[in-house]
Protein backbone atom coordinates (compact mmCIF):
# COMPACT_ATOMS: atom_id res chain seq x y z
CA UNK A 1 0.00 0.00 0.00
CA UNK A 2 2.81 2.35 0.95
CA UNK A 3 6.38 2.00 -0.12
CA UNK A 4 9.02 4.55 0.83
CA UNK A 5 12.79 4.52 0.51
CA UNK A 6 15.01 7.30 1.81
CA UNK A 7 12.02 9.65 2.04
CA UNK A 8 13.03 13.22 2.91
CA UNK A 9 11.01 16.37 3.53
CA UNK A 10 12.76 19.70 3.93
CA UNK A 11 11.24 23.11 4.62
CA UNK A 12 13.99 25.57 3.79
CA UNK A 13 16.86 24.77 6.14
CA UNK A 14 14.72 22.62 8.37
CA UNK A 15 14.59 18.88 7.74
CA UNK A 16 11.29 17.51 8.99
CA UNK A 17 11.77 13.98 7.67
CA UNK A 18 15.36 12.86 7.35
CA UNK A 19 15.29 9.78 5.15
CA UNK A 20 12.90 7.04 6.20
CA UNK A 21 12.10 3.61 4.77
CA UNK A 22 8.58 2.24 5.08
CA UNK A 23 6.41 -0.56 3.81
CA UNK A 24 2.78 -0.95 4.75
CA UNK A 25 0.92 -4.07 3.62
CA UNK A 26 -2.82 -4.33 2.81
CA UNK A 27 -5.02 -4.88 5.86
CA UNK A 28 -2.36 -3.73 8.25
CA UNK A 29 -2.89 -1.21 11.04
CA UNK A 30 0.29 0.80 11.07
CA UNK A 31 1.25 3.51 13.51
CA UNK A 32 3.66 6.41 13.67
CA UNK A 33 4.62 7.08 17.23
CA UNK A 34 6.75 9.98 18.32
CA UNK A 35 6.92 13.23 20.20
CA UNK A 36 5.76 16.52 18.69
CA UNK A 37 8.04 17.58 15.86
CA UNK A 38 9.27 14.06 15.17
CA UNK A 39 8.12 14.26 11.55
CA UNK A 40 4.97 12.17 11.83
CA UNK A 41 2.58 14.70 10.35
CA UNK A 42 4.99 15.67 7.57
CA UNK A 43 5.22 12.02 6.62
CA UNK A 44 1.44 11.69 6.71
CA UNK A 45 1.06 14.73 4.49
CA UNK A 46 3.40 13.20 1.94
CA UNK A 47 1.45 9.94 2.04
CA UNK A 48 -1.80 11.81 1.52
CA UNK A 49 -0.26 13.46 -1.56
CA UNK A 50 -0.58 17.06 -0.42
CA UNK A 51 3.09 17.48 0.33
CA UNK A 52 5.79 16.73 -2.20
CA UNK A 53 8.80 14.68 -1.08
CA UNK A 54 12.08 16.64 -1.18
CA UNK A 55 14.03 13.48 -1.95
CA UNK A 56 13.67 9.73 -1.95
CA UNK A 57 11.15 7.34 -3.38
CA UNK A 58 7.47 7.18 -2.48
CA UNK A 59 4.74 4.99 -3.96
CA UNK A 60 1.18 4.99 -2.68
CA UNK A 61 -1.09 2.19 -3.89
CA UNK A 62 1.55 1.54 -6.51
CA UNK A 63 1.28 5.07 -7.89
CA UNK A 64 3.47 8.15 -7.92
CA UNK A 65 2.07 10.88 -5.64
CA UNK A 66 3.70 13.68 -7.62
CA UNK A 67 2.13 12.79 -10.95
CA UNK A 68 -0.97 10.83 -9.92
CA UNK A 69 -2.18 12.84 -6.91
CA UNK A 70 -5.92 12.94 -7.73
CA UNK A 71 -5.97 9.24 -8.72
CA UNK A 72 -4.38 8.28 -5.40
CA UNK A 73 -6.49 10.64 -3.33
CA UNK A 74 -9.61 9.13 -4.92
CA UNK A 75 -8.80 5.91 -3.04
CA UNK A 76 -7.64 7.42 0.25
CA UNK A 77 -9.61 8.36 3.33
CA UNK A 78 -7.97 11.21 5.21
CA UNK A 79 -8.75 12.27 8.74
CA UNK A 80 -6.58 15.34 9.37
CA UNK A 81 -5.27 16.49 12.71
CA UNK A 82 -7.52 19.56 12.67
CA UNK A 83 -11.13 18.86 11.81
CA UNK A 84 -12.02 20.54 8.55
CA UNK A 85 -15.71 19.79 8.40
CA UNK A 86 -17.92 22.27 6.60
CA UNK A 87 -19.26 24.34 9.51
CA UNK A 88 -22.23 25.76 7.61
CA UNK A 89 -23.53 22.43 6.36
CA UNK A 90 -25.49 19.87 8.35
CA UNK A 91 -23.97 16.57 9.45
CA UNK A 92 -25.72 14.73 6.63
CA UNK A 93 -24.79 17.36 4.04
CA UNK A 94 -21.16 17.09 5.07
CA UNK A 95 -21.28 13.42 4.12
CA UNK A 96 -23.26 13.77 0.90
CA UNK A 97 -21.17 16.73 -0.30
CA UNK A 98 -17.98 14.83 0.33
CA UNK A 99 -19.38 11.75 -1.41
CA UNK A 100 -20.06 13.90 -4.46
CA UNK A 101 -16.44 15.11 -4.48
CA UNK A 102 -15.49 11.46 -4.96
CA UNK A 103 -17.86 11.12 -7.89
CA UNK A 104 -20.71 9.16 -6.28
CA UNK A 105 -24.12 9.78 -7.83
CA UNK A 106 -26.64 11.76 -5.78
CA UNK A 107 -28.55 8.58 -4.89
CA UNK A 108 -25.36 6.73 -3.93
CA UNK A 109 -24.23 9.70 -1.87
CA UNK A 110 -27.50 9.76 0.07
CA UNK A 111 -27.35 6.02 0.68
CA UNK A 112 -23.74 6.15 1.78
CA UNK A 113 -24.44 9.06 4.13
CA UNK A 114 -27.19 7.04 5.86
CA UNK A 115 -24.83 4.10 6.42
CA UNK A 116 -22.15 6.36 7.80
CA UNK A 117 -24.54 8.20 10.11
CA UNK A 118 -25.07 4.84 11.81
CA UNK A 119 -21.38 4.01 11.76
CA UNK A 120 -20.55 7.32 13.45
CA UNK A 121 -23.57 7.07 15.77
CA UNK A 122 -24.75 10.47 14.66
CA UNK A 123 -28.21 9.62 13.40
CA UNK A 124 -29.99 11.94 15.84
CA UNK A 125 -27.69 14.76 14.78
CA UNK A 126 -28.12 14.22 11.03
CA UNK A 127 -29.97 17.49 10.49
CA UNK A 128 -27.89 19.56 12.87
CA UNK A 129 -25.18 21.95 11.82
CA UNK A 130 -21.63 20.88 12.57
CA UNK A 131 -20.76 23.90 14.70
CA UNK A 132 -22.51 22.92 17.96
CA UNK A 133 -21.34 19.27 17.95
CA UNK A 134 -18.98 18.04 20.67
CA UNK A 135 -15.34 17.30 19.89
CA UNK A 136 -15.97 13.56 19.90
CA UNK A 137 -18.89 13.87 17.50
CA UNK A 138 -16.89 16.04 15.13
CA UNK A 139 -14.06 13.52 15.12
CA UNK A 140 -16.47 10.67 14.45
CA UNK A 141 -18.00 12.66 11.62
CA UNK A 142 -14.55 13.41 10.20
CA UNK A 143 -13.71 9.71 10.26
CA UNK A 144 -17.08 8.79 8.76
CA UNK A 145 -16.46 11.38 6.05
CA UNK A 146 -13.07 9.81 5.36
CA UNK A 147 -14.88 6.50 4.76
CA UNK A 148 -17.32 7.92 2.24
CA UNK A 149 -15.42 6.65 -0.82
CA UNK A 150 -14.86 3.20 0.68
CA UNK A 151 -11.12 3.86 0.73
CA UNK A 152 -8.37 1.27 0.38
CA UNK A 153 -6.18 3.18 2.77
CA UNK A 154 -7.29 5.34 5.70
CA UNK A 155 -4.91 7.94 7.13
CA UNK A 156 -5.60 9.23 10.62
CA UNK A 157 -3.47 12.03 12.04
CA UNK A 158 -3.79 11.98 15.83
CA UNK A 159 -7.37 10.72 15.71
CA UNK A 160 -8.16 11.02 19.41
CA UNK A 161 -6.10 14.01 20.53
CA UNK A 162 -8.16 16.28 22.76
CA UNK A 163 -11.04 13.86 23.35
CA UNK A 164 -12.36 12.68 26.68
CA UNK A 165 -11.89 8.98 27.63
CA UNK A 166 -15.42 7.94 26.65
CA UNK A 167 -15.11 9.55 23.25
CA UNK A 168 -11.70 7.94 22.72
CA UNK A 169 -12.96 4.48 23.55
CA UNK A 170 -15.92 4.85 21.24
CA UNK A 171 -13.60 6.00 18.47
CA UNK A 172 -11.19 3.14 19.03
CA UNK A 173 -14.06 0.71 18.83
CA UNK A 174 -15.10 2.25 15.48
CA UNK A 175 -11.54 2.09 14.16
CA UNK A 176 -11.22 -1.48 15.34
CA UNK A 177 -14.28 -2.34 13.27
CA UNK A 178 -12.69 -0.85 10.21
CA UNK A 179 -9.60 -2.90 10.86
CA UNK A 180 -11.70 -6.05 11.14
CA UNK A 181 -13.24 -5.25 7.78
CA UNK A 182 -9.75 -5.36 6.31
CA UNK A 183 -9.27 -1.62 5.81
CA UNK A 184 -5.64 -0.60 5.93
CA UNK A 185 -5.15 1.98 8.66
CA UNK A 186 -2.20 4.30 9.06
CA UNK A 187 -2.24 6.55 12.09
CA UNK A 188 -0.04 8.89 14.02
CA UNK A 189 -0.35 9.22 17.74
CA UNK A 190 1.54 10.15 20.81
CA UNK A 191 -0.71 8.05 22.99
CA UNK A 192 0.89 4.74 23.88
CA UNK A 193 -2.40 3.09 24.79
CA UNK A 194 -3.79 4.06 21.40
CA UNK A 195 -0.84 2.54 19.60
CA UNK A 196 -1.07 -0.64 21.66
CA UNK A 197 -4.79 -0.93 21.08
CA UNK A 198 -4.88 -0.33 17.36
CA UNK A 199 -1.56 -1.02 15.71
CA UNK A 200 -0.26 -4.32 14.39
CA UNK A 201 3.02 -2.68 13.69
CA UNK A 202 4.51 0.69 14.39
CA UNK A 203 7.53 2.84 14.00
CA UNK A 204 8.87 5.21 16.60
CA UNK A 205 10.04 8.48 15.06
CA UNK A 206 12.31 11.02 16.63
CA UNK A 207 14.00 13.98 14.98
CA UNK A 208 12.74 13.00 11.52
CA UNK A 209 14.12 9.48 11.67
CA UNK A 210 12.73 6.07 12.47
CA UNK A 211 14.40 4.94 15.67
CA UNK A 212 12.57 1.63 16.13
CA UNK A 213 10.14 -0.56 14.27
CA UNK A 214 8.05 -3.61 15.14
CA UNK A 215 4.85 -4.83 16.78
CA UNK A 216 4.04 -3.23 20.14
CA UNK A 217 4.97 -6.53 21.85
CA UNK A 218 8.27 -6.95 20.05
CA UNK A 219 9.25 -3.33 20.73
CA UNK A 220 8.66 -3.86 24.41
CA UNK A 221 10.73 -7.02 24.34
CA UNK A 222 13.55 -5.35 22.51
CA UNK A 223 13.71 -1.97 24.21
CA UNK A 224 12.37 -2.59 27.66
CA UNK A 225 12.31 -5.36 30.23
CA UNK A 226 9.30 -7.62 30.73
CA UNK A 227 8.37 -5.90 33.96
CA UNK A 228 8.86 -2.58 35.66
CA UNK A 229 9.01 -1.91 39.39
CA UNK A 230 8.05 1.60 40.39
CA UNK A 231 9.54 2.62 43.72
CA UNK A 232 8.71 5.72 45.71
CA UNK A 233 10.74 6.81 48.69
CA UNK A 234 8.76 9.52 50.40
CA UNK A 235 11.06 12.47 51.06
CA UNK A 236 14.42 10.84 50.28
CA UNK A 237 16.49 12.33 47.50
CA UNK A 238 16.06 9.70 44.81
CA UNK A 239 19.54 10.16 43.27
CA UNK A 240 21.05 8.97 46.55
CA UNK A 241 19.05 5.74 46.36
CA UNK A 242 20.36 4.80 42.92
CA UNK A 243 23.79 3.49 43.98
CA UNK A 244 22.10 1.18 46.45
CA UNK A 245 20.12 -0.37 43.60
CA UNK A 246 23.30 -1.32 41.71
CA UNK A 247 22.93 -4.77 40.15
CA UNK A 248 19.26 -5.21 41.07
CA UNK A 249 18.11 -4.76 37.49
CA UNK A 250 19.24 -4.26 33.87
CA UNK A 251 18.43 -0.58 34.00
CA UNK A 252 17.21 2.03 36.44
CA UNK A 253 15.52 5.29 35.57
CA UNK A 254 15.05 8.20 37.95
CA UNK A 255 11.91 10.28 37.57
CA UNK A 256 11.14 13.33 39.72
CA UNK A 257 8.78 11.38 41.99
CA UNK A 258 9.82 7.74 41.59
CA UNK A 259 12.45 5.30 40.42
CA UNK A 260 11.74 2.85 37.63
CA UNK A 261 13.52 -0.49 37.90
CA UNK A 262 13.48 -2.49 34.66
CA UNK A 263 13.67 -6.22 35.35
CA UNK A 264 12.74 -9.53 33.78
CA UNK A 265 11.19 -10.60 37.07
CA UNK A 266 9.60 -7.71 38.96
CA UNK A 267 8.85 -9.57 42.18
CA UNK A 268 12.37 -11.00 42.26
CA UNK A 269 13.85 -7.53 41.88
CA UNK A 270 11.57 -6.22 44.58
CA UNK A 271 12.63 -8.88 47.15
CA UNK A 272 16.25 -7.99 46.33
CA UNK A 273 15.42 -4.33 47.09
CA UNK A 274 13.92 -5.33 50.42
CA UNK A 275 16.86 -7.69 51.19
CA UNK A 276 19.21 -4.72 50.81
CA UNK A 277 17.32 -2.98 53.58
CA UNK A 278 15.72 -0.34 51.35
CA UNK A 279 12.27 0.66 52.50
CA UNK A 280 10.28 2.23 49.67
CA UNK A 281 7.19 4.13 50.79
CA UNK A 282 5.18 2.66 47.94
CA UNK A 283 5.75 -0.05 45.35
CA UNK A 284 4.14 -0.99 42.04
CA UNK A 285 5.13 -3.99 39.96
CA UNK A 286 3.67 -3.84 36.46
CA UNK A 287 4.13 -5.13 32.94
CA UNK A 288 6.33 -3.05 30.78
CA UNK A 289 4.37 -0.84 28.38
CA UNK A 290 4.97 0.89 25.12
CA UNK A 291 5.31 4.10 27.09
CA UNK A 292 8.51 2.74 28.67
CA UNK A 293 9.85 1.99 25.19
CA UNK A 294 8.84 5.38 23.95
CA UNK A 295 10.45 7.30 26.78
CA UNK A 296 13.55 5.16 26.55
CA UNK A 297 13.91 5.79 22.82
CA UNK A 298 12.92 9.43 22.56
CA UNK A 299 14.16 10.68 25.91
CA UNK A 300 12.39 12.49 28.66
CA UNK A 301 13.04 16.01 27.51
CA UNK A 302 9.87 17.90 26.83
CA UNK A 303 9.39 18.68 23.16
CA UNK A 304 7.19 21.58 22.20
CA UNK B 1 -17.19 20.58 -16.80
CA UNK B 2 -15.63 17.50 -15.30
CA UNK B 3 -17.71 15.83 -12.60
CA UNK B 4 -15.62 16.87 -9.60
CA UNK B 5 -16.12 20.50 -10.64
CA UNK B 6 -19.89 19.92 -10.70
CA UNK B 7 -19.66 18.53 -7.16
CA UNK B 8 -17.81 21.67 -6.09
CA UNK B 9 -20.50 23.85 -7.69
CA UNK B 10 -23.17 21.82 -5.89
CA UNK B 11 -21.54 22.42 -2.56
CA UNK B 12 -21.56 26.18 -3.07
CA UNK B 13 -25.19 26.00 -4.15
CA UNK B 14 -26.07 23.97 -1.05
CA UNK B 15 -24.68 26.81 1.04
CA UNK B 16 -26.46 29.38 -1.12
CA UNK B 17 -29.81 27.67 -0.53
CA UNK B 18 -29.70 29.09 2.98
CA UNK B 19 -29.50 32.70 1.89
CA UNK B 20 -30.98 32.89 -1.59
CA UNK B 21 -34.18 34.59 -0.48
CA UNK B 22 -32.30 37.47 1.09
CA UNK B 23 -29.97 37.78 -1.88
CA UNK B 24 -32.74 37.80 -4.50
CA UNK B 25 -34.58 40.39 -2.47
CA UNK B 26 -31.54 42.64 -2.30
CA UNK B 27 -30.76 42.22 -5.98
CA UNK B 28 -34.35 43.34 -6.62
CA UNK B 29 -34.40 46.26 -4.22
CA UNK B 30 -30.98 47.67 -5.02
CA UNK B 31 -31.57 48.49 -8.69
CA UNK B 32 -34.96 49.98 -7.86
CA UNK B 33 -33.38 52.31 -5.32
CA UNK B 34 -30.62 53.14 -7.75
CA UNK B 35 -32.94 53.96 -10.58
CA UNK B 36 -35.18 56.02 -8.32
CA UNK B 37 -32.41 58.12 -6.80
CA UNK B 38 -29.84 58.51 -9.53
CA UNK B 39 -31.77 57.77 -12.66
CA UNK B 40 -34.82 59.84 -11.88
CA UNK B 41 -33.42 62.22 -9.27
CA UNK B 42 -30.06 63.09 -10.79
CA UNK B 43 -31.43 62.46 -14.26
CA UNK B 44 -33.93 65.26 -13.69
CA UNK B 45 -31.04 67.75 -13.58
CA UNK B 46 -28.82 66.11 -16.16
CA UNK B 47 -31.44 65.61 -18.81
CA UNK B 48 -29.88 63.76 -21.72
CA UNK B 49 -26.51 62.11 -22.20
CA UNK B 50 -25.40 61.16 -25.68
CA UNK B 51 -28.86 61.84 -27.02
CA UNK B 52 -30.78 59.53 -24.65
CA UNK B 53 -32.48 60.24 -21.30
CA UNK B 54 -29.97 59.91 -18.44
CA UNK B 55 -31.91 57.06 -16.83
CA UNK B 56 -31.69 54.98 -20.02
CA UNK B 57 -28.03 55.84 -20.33
CA UNK B 58 -27.20 54.82 -16.78
CA UNK B 59 -29.19 51.54 -16.60
CA UNK B 60 -26.62 49.39 -18.48
CA UNK B 61 -23.85 50.95 -16.39
CA UNK B 62 -25.55 50.06 -13.15
CA UNK B 63 -26.21 46.58 -14.45
CA UNK B 64 -22.56 46.01 -15.32
CA UNK B 65 -21.32 47.51 -12.08
CA UNK B 66 -23.72 45.28 -10.12
CA UNK B 67 -22.15 42.27 -11.81
CA UNK B 68 -18.69 43.69 -11.18
CA UNK B 69 -19.25 44.43 -7.50
CA UNK B 70 -20.87 41.08 -6.86
CA UNK B 71 -18.01 39.26 -8.52
CA UNK B 72 -15.46 41.15 -6.43
CA UNK B 73 -17.44 40.83 -3.22
CA UNK B 74 -18.10 37.10 -3.56
CA UNK B 75 -14.48 36.28 -4.26
CA UNK B 76 -12.84 37.96 -1.27
CA UNK B 77 -13.66 36.75 2.25
CA UNK B 78 -15.34 33.57 1.04
CA UNK B 79 -12.24 32.47 -0.85
CA UNK B 80 -9.72 33.39 1.84
CA UNK B 81 -11.95 31.72 4.44
CA UNK B 82 -11.88 28.42 2.58
CA UNK B 83 -8.14 28.37 3.03
CA UNK B 84 -7.70 30.08 6.33
CA UNK B 85 -10.77 29.60 8.49
CA UNK B 86 -13.03 26.74 7.45
CA UNK B 87 -10.22 24.98 5.56
CA UNK B 88 -12.73 23.63 3.08
CA UNK B 89 -10.22 23.99 0.28
CA UNK B 90 -7.98 21.57 2.13
CA UNK B 91 -10.90 19.23 2.75
CA UNK B 92 -11.73 19.24 -0.96
CA UNK B 93 -8.14 18.75 -1.95
CA UNK B 94 -8.02 15.52 0.09
CA UNK B 95 -10.47 14.02 -2.41
CA UNK B 96 -10.57 13.43 -6.13
CA UNK B 97 -11.15 17.16 -6.64
CA UNK B 98 -8.17 18.87 -8.27
CA UNK B 99 -7.21 22.54 -8.20
CA UNK B 100 -8.69 23.25 -11.68
CA UNK B 101 -11.94 21.52 -10.59
CA UNK B 102 -12.09 23.65 -7.48
CA UNK B 103 -11.62 26.87 -9.46
CA UNK B 104 -14.04 25.86 -12.21
CA UNK B 105 -16.76 24.94 -9.70
CA UNK B 106 -16.25 28.15 -7.79
CA UNK B 107 -16.29 30.45 -10.81
CA UNK B 108 -19.39 28.69 -12.17
CA UNK B 109 -21.06 29.44 -8.86
CA UNK B 110 -20.08 33.10 -8.92
CA UNK B 111 -21.33 33.49 -12.49
CA UNK B 112 -24.63 31.87 -11.53
CA UNK B 113 -25.03 34.26 -8.62
CA UNK B 114 -24.33 37.21 -10.88
CA UNK B 115 -26.77 35.92 -13.50
CA UNK B 116 -29.58 35.70 -10.97
CA UNK B 117 -28.96 39.29 -9.92
CA UNK B 118 -28.67 40.54 -13.49
CA UNK B 119 -31.83 38.82 -14.69
CA UNK B 120 -33.83 40.19 -11.75
CA UNK B 121 -32.38 43.62 -12.47
CA UNK B 122 -33.32 43.40 -16.14
CA UNK B 123 -36.86 42.36 -15.29
CA UNK B 124 -37.23 45.32 -12.94
CA UNK B 125 -35.86 47.93 -15.34
CA UNK B 126 -37.80 46.45 -18.25
CA UNK B 127 -40.94 47.05 -16.20
CA UNK B 128 -39.94 50.73 -15.96
CA UNK B 129 -39.64 50.78 -19.75
CA UNK B 130 -36.06 52.06 -19.80
CA UNK B 131 -34.54 49.42 -22.09
CA UNK B 132 -34.30 50.97 -25.51
CA UNK B 133 -33.36 47.95 -27.61
CA UNK B 134 -34.12 44.24 -27.89
CA UNK B 135 -30.35 43.65 -27.92
CA UNK B 136 -30.69 44.04 -24.14
CA UNK B 137 -31.23 40.27 -23.99
CA UNK B 138 -27.48 39.94 -24.58
CA UNK B 139 -26.57 41.79 -21.39
CA UNK B 140 -26.65 38.68 -19.17
CA UNK B 141 -24.03 37.20 -21.47
CA UNK B 142 -21.86 40.29 -21.13
CA UNK B 143 -22.40 40.22 -17.37
CA UNK B 144 -21.24 36.60 -17.24
CA UNK B 145 -18.07 37.41 -19.15
CA UNK B 146 -17.43 40.50 -17.03
CA UNK B 147 -18.03 38.49 -13.84
CA UNK B 148 -15.54 35.84 -14.95
CA UNK B 149 -12.92 38.40 -15.92
CA UNK B 150 -13.14 39.91 -12.44
CA UNK B 151 -13.88 36.86 -10.29
CA UNK B 152 -10.90 34.88 -11.58
CA UNK B 153 -8.16 37.37 -10.66
CA UNK B 154 -9.86 38.41 -7.41
CA UNK B 155 -10.14 34.74 -6.42
CA UNK B 156 -6.44 34.34 -7.15
CA UNK B 157 -5.65 37.43 -5.11
CA UNK B 158 -7.70 36.17 -2.16
CA UNK B 159 -5.96 32.81 -2.30
CA UNK B 160 -2.55 34.51 -2.28
CA UNK B 161 -2.93 36.75 0.76
CA UNK B 162 -2.48 35.79 4.37
CA UNK B 163 -4.56 38.42 6.07
CA UNK B 164 -7.94 39.93 5.30
CA UNK B 165 -6.66 43.48 5.78
CA UNK B 166 -5.43 43.32 2.16
CA UNK B 167 -9.06 43.43 1.08
CA UNK B 168 -9.25 47.04 2.18
CA UNK B 169 -6.62 47.83 -0.46
CA UNK B 170 -8.58 45.97 -3.09
CA UNK B 171 -11.80 47.78 -2.23
CA UNK B 172 -10.25 51.24 -1.94
CA UNK B 173 -7.81 51.21 -4.81
CA UNK B 174 -9.47 48.89 -7.31
CA UNK B 175 -13.16 48.40 -6.75
CA UNK B 176 -14.35 51.87 -5.77
CA UNK B 177 -12.25 53.81 -8.34
CA UNK B 178 -13.38 51.36 -11.02
CA UNK B 179 -17.01 51.85 -10.13
CA UNK B 180 -16.65 55.64 -10.10
CA UNK B 181 -14.52 56.17 -13.21
CA UNK B 182 -15.34 53.35 -15.62
CA UNK B 183 -18.17 55.04 -17.45
CA UNK B 184 -20.97 53.88 -15.18
CA UNK B 185 -22.26 57.33 -14.14
CA UNK B 186 -20.72 59.58 -16.77
CA UNK B 187 -18.95 59.08 -20.11
CA UNK B 188 -15.20 58.45 -19.73
CA UNK B 189 -14.70 61.24 -22.30
CA UNK B 190 -15.33 63.59 -19.37
CA UNK B 191 -12.10 62.39 -17.81
CA UNK B 192 -8.85 64.26 -18.59
CA UNK B 193 -7.00 62.54 -21.43
CA UNK B 194 -4.16 61.51 -19.15
CA UNK B 195 -6.44 59.65 -16.76
CA UNK B 196 -8.65 58.04 -19.37
CA UNK B 197 -6.42 54.99 -20.01
CA UNK B 198 -7.01 54.00 -16.39
CA UNK B 199 -10.68 53.54 -17.24
CA UNK B 200 -9.74 51.49 -20.29
CA UNK B 201 -7.66 49.19 -18.11
CA UNK B 202 -10.61 48.29 -15.91
CA UNK B 203 -12.63 45.31 -17.12
CA UNK B 204 -15.69 47.14 -15.83
CA UNK B 205 -15.44 49.82 -18.53
CA UNK B 206 -15.48 47.17 -21.25
CA UNK B 207 -18.47 45.50 -19.62
CA UNK B 208 -20.28 48.81 -19.27
CA UNK B 209 -19.72 49.76 -22.91
CA UNK B 210 -20.90 46.37 -24.18
CA UNK B 211 -24.01 46.49 -22.00
CA UNK B 212 -24.74 50.06 -23.04
CA UNK B 213 -24.35 49.21 -26.69
CA UNK B 214 -26.84 46.37 -26.18
CA UNK B 215 -29.52 48.25 -24.25
CA UNK B 216 -29.33 51.35 -26.46
CA UNK B 217 -28.92 49.37 -29.67
CA UNK B 218 -25.82 51.27 -30.80
CA UNK B 219 -22.23 50.30 -31.60
CA UNK B 220 -19.73 50.31 -28.69
CA UNK B 221 -16.67 52.66 -28.80
CA UNK B 222 -14.29 49.82 -29.63
CA UNK B 223 -15.18 46.85 -31.84
CA UNK B 224 -17.20 44.26 -29.91
CA UNK B 225 -14.41 41.69 -30.30
CA UNK B 226 -11.90 44.06 -28.73
CA UNK B 227 -14.04 44.68 -25.65
CA UNK B 228 -14.92 41.00 -25.31
CA UNK B 229 -11.35 39.94 -26.05
CA UNK B 230 -10.06 42.17 -23.30
CA UNK B 231 -12.41 40.52 -20.82
CA UNK B 232 -11.44 37.05 -22.04
CA UNK B 233 -7.77 37.85 -21.54
CA UNK B 234 -8.49 38.96 -17.97
CA UNK B 235 -10.46 35.81 -17.27
CA UNK B 236 -7.83 33.47 -18.72
CA UNK B 237 -4.95 35.21 -16.96
CA UNK B 238 -6.97 35.25 -13.73
CA UNK B 239 -7.63 31.51 -13.90
CA UNK B 240 -3.95 30.80 -14.57
CA UNK B 241 -2.98 32.93 -11.58
CA UNK B 242 -5.62 31.26 -9.40
CA UNK B 243 -4.28 27.81 -10.29
CA UNK B 244 -0.82 28.79 -9.16
CA UNK B 245 -2.11 30.46 -5.99
CA UNK B 246 -4.34 27.52 -5.02
CA UNK B 247 -1.64 24.94 -5.65
CA UNK B 248 0.89 26.92 -3.66
CA UNK B 249 -1.51 27.15 -0.76
CA UNK B 250 -2.65 23.54 -0.76
CA UNK B 251 0.55 21.63 -1.22
CA UNK B 252 4.04 22.06 0.08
Amino acid sequence: MIHARGLVKRFGDFTAVAGIDLDVAPGEAFGFLGPNGAGKSSTMRMISCVSMPSAGELRILGMDPVRQGPAIRARLGVCPQLDNLDPDLTVRENLTTYARYFGLSRAQARERAEELLDFAQLREKAGSRVEPLSGGMKRRLTIARAMVNDPDLVLLDEPTTGLDPQARHLLWERLFRLKQRGVTLVLTTHYMDEAEQLCDRLVVMDGGRIVAEGSPRSLIERYSSAEVVELRFGDRVLREVVPELEGVADRVDVLPDRILVYAKDGDGALSEVHRRGLAPSSVLVRRSSLEDVFLHLTGRTLVD
Amino acid sequence: MARPAVAVLERHLTLYKRLWRASVFSSFVLPVLFLASIGLGVGGYVGEVGGVPYVEWIVPGVLASTAFQMAVGECTYSVLGEFKWSRQAHAMYATRVSVPDMIAGWLAYVVLRVEVAVVVFLAVVAAFGVLGSAWAVLTPLVAALLALSVAAPVTAFSASIDHDSYFALLFRFVMIPSTLFAGVFFPVEQLPLLVRPLAYVSPLWHGVELCRAATLGVAPPWPVWAHAGYLVVFAVAGVAWARVAFARRLRD
